[in-house]
């Protein structure tokens, strides 16, 4: 073998061995990640951690439903104002807009989703908490609608655009006007597309602290309506990791593989759809 | 149009020359079912249509042939203003359809009474039967018996209803090719249009299927004004009464098929329709 071939074939030898290793590393991370929880957290996993409230300070047991719960409710206002803003937005973005005002719209949208979410959390304070005198449900819902709008009016600005043209066309050649014809055919054959995103997306935020610690604070107990402070699973990771009792430190384990394995089954579930939507739409 | 009704197929009846120079007049024996006057078309600076003056007979079949971007289909998607639809797009001139300007009525009428079938097939990721449903509905044609009635018809018309009649709740993507083009024939005669507008219908289909649309194509003549732009020569002669030969976005020549094919007026037609170019 020639002096040229030997070196070829070392680099590539090399690089393969480089990038085989990068992608191992990625990968066991989030493995690792899920193993340790696993372990830790399903350890102490018991039903009374879905039913009760957390034990009062200095008695060990308790568990967190006021927190699921507290997360759904947050999660929910989220949907509620996060979905329709960003939704709509989207069906104007790919069906409407000029070229000039979508660019700047995009962007925008694009600069928002990079804002780190604690800052959402201090303006959501001004623009809510502030106001009202008192942290709530409604202002942590708020929040994350806010965190959501940007990659709700990307994702389904991108799934409508990749509805063909062709069938836009077809629907106002029969004489559907263009808003029938996106109501009665481009939305229905984005649907699932989008419905992914807005799944996808509610998985992301469901997992945000930060905004949260400045809108809903968290509470040990019920938080009934919509106006007084709500415990949430990630604020409970968070304030019961930094406690100084071992039962604490056990309960956020679970907590966090309660929480990790609530978003990886939307995620798949998600993927699911958007994979059986590839054999519906060409 | 105060002509005697002539057998359109038979070559005498074309007997008529035409003057040296001018598309018309055309020996024809249909009124006019649109008729278009010194229509220009513009994509933004571009001009893709200079003055067209013709008639489309009604009942009978018309091809536009001429090499690609002849502005054929351009012209052919100005008569039921699809165009509009293009961004920095205008026109000028008028089209009169039954005797009244189409940009003076609504556009989504004029669409509905003038259909289109395009190019490449384009089935609703919907079932067989909501595709041809589609129209009906949106329109508002009648209760679901009548809906299901229109479609059975529809389907019937398009010669698809032997191969489609038990699987109606199937997506239409499961259908071939030909099927999904003669499916969107189908979408587009359940709304009943008076004009059938055809865009290289068979462009993508194999030679059967291009068969089984210009059988078609024969058949609705009876009851549709029928316009059909074709790359295909050959298809214009077998399927057209008519003939518009397009250059450069000017119809050169207009007449009888047999005229255009046989004995054109004009060189350009004759060294496009002999194959000399193009």
């Amino acid at each position: 073998m020639s002096w040229n071939r030997l070196r070829r074939k070392a680099v590539n030898a090399a690089m393969l061995t480089l990038t085989a290793f990068c992608t191992l590393f990625a990968a066991g991370t989030l493995l690792f990640i899920l193993g340790y929880l696993f372990v830790h957290g399903a350890r102490s996993l018991s039903w009374d951690f879905f039913t009760k409230l957390p034990a009062p300070v200095g008695e060990t047991g308790g568990g967190m439903a006021n927190a699921i719960v507290g997360s759904a409710k947050l999660l929910l206002l989220a949907m509620v104002l996060g979905v329709p803003v960003g939704f709509l937005g989207g069906v104007y973005l790919a069906e409407f807009g000029g070229p000039g005002f979508c660019f700047a719209v995009r962007y925008t949208a694009d600069l928002l989703n990079g804002v780190p979410s604690i800052v959402m959390g201090i303006f959501v304070f001004t623009l809510v908490v502030l106001k009202q005198h008192h942290f709530s449900t409604l202002a942590g819902g708020v929040a994350l609608g806010i965190m959501m709008i940007p990659i709700a009016i990307r994702s389904s600005e991108e799934f409508l655009r990749a509805v063909p043209p062709a069938l836009r066309e077809g629907a106002m050649a029969l004489g559907a006007s263009k808003a029938r014809a996106i109501w009665t055919v481009v939305i229905p054959a984005a649907k699932a597309g989008i419905i992914t995103g807005i799944m996808l997306n509610l998985a992301r935020v469901a997992g945000e602290t930060a905004p949260l610690l400045f809108t809903a604070l968290s509470n040990r107990f019920w938080s009934r309506g919509w106006s007084e402070p709500t415990a949430s699973l990630p604020v409970m990771i968070f304030n019961y990791s930094v406690a100084p009792y071992e039962d604490w430190h056990q309960q956020a384990w679970s907590a966090g593989f309660v929480l990790l394995s609530l978003i990886l089954a939307v995620n798949i579930a998600g993927r699911l759809i958007l994979s059986k939507r590839g054999t519906v739409l060409r | 149009m105060q002509a005697p009704i002539r057998d359109p197929g038979s070559a005498a009846a074309f007997a008529s020359p035409g003057l040296p120079g001018e598309t018309k007049p055309v020996a024809h024996g249909a009124p006019a079912k649109l008729s278009a006057t010194n229509l220009n078309f513009y994509y933004g600076k571009f001009q893709a249509l200079h003055g067209i003056s013709m008639e489309v007979y009604e009942k009978h079949v018309t091809a536009f042939i001429g090499p690609s971007g002849c502005g054929k289909s351009t012209f052919l998607r100005t008569l039921n203003r699809m165009n509009e639809t293009v961004r920095h797009s205008r026109v000028e001139g008028e089209i009169r359809l039954d005797g009244q300007n189409i940009f003076d009525l609504d556009v989504n009428d004029v669409r509905r009474r003038v259909g289109m079938v395009f190019q490449k097939s384009n089935p609703f990721p919907k079932s067989i039967f909501d595709n041809v449903a589609y129209g009906p509905r949106i329109n508002g044609f009648g209760s679901r018996s009548a809906i299901r009635d229109c479609v059975e018809q529809s389907l019937r018309r398009a010669a698809l209803w032997d191969e489609v009649k038990d699987k109606l709740h199937q997506s239409a993507y499961g259908l071939s090719g030909g099927q999904q083009q003669r499916l969107c024939i189908a979408r587009a005669l359940a709304v009943n249009p008076e004009v059938l507008l055809l865009d290289e219908p068979c462009s993508a289909l194999d030679p059967i299927a291009t068969a089984k649309i210009e059988d078609l194509i024969f058949q609705l003549k009876d009851s549709c004004t029928i316009v059909i732009v074709t790359h295909n020569m050959q298809q214009a002669a077998r399927v057209a009464d008519y003939t518009g030969f397009f250059l450069m976005g000017r119809l050169i020549e207009f007449d009888s098929t047999t005229v255009i094919f046989k004995t054109p007026s004009k060189k350009e037609t004759e060294d496009y329709v002999t194959g000399r170019f193009g």
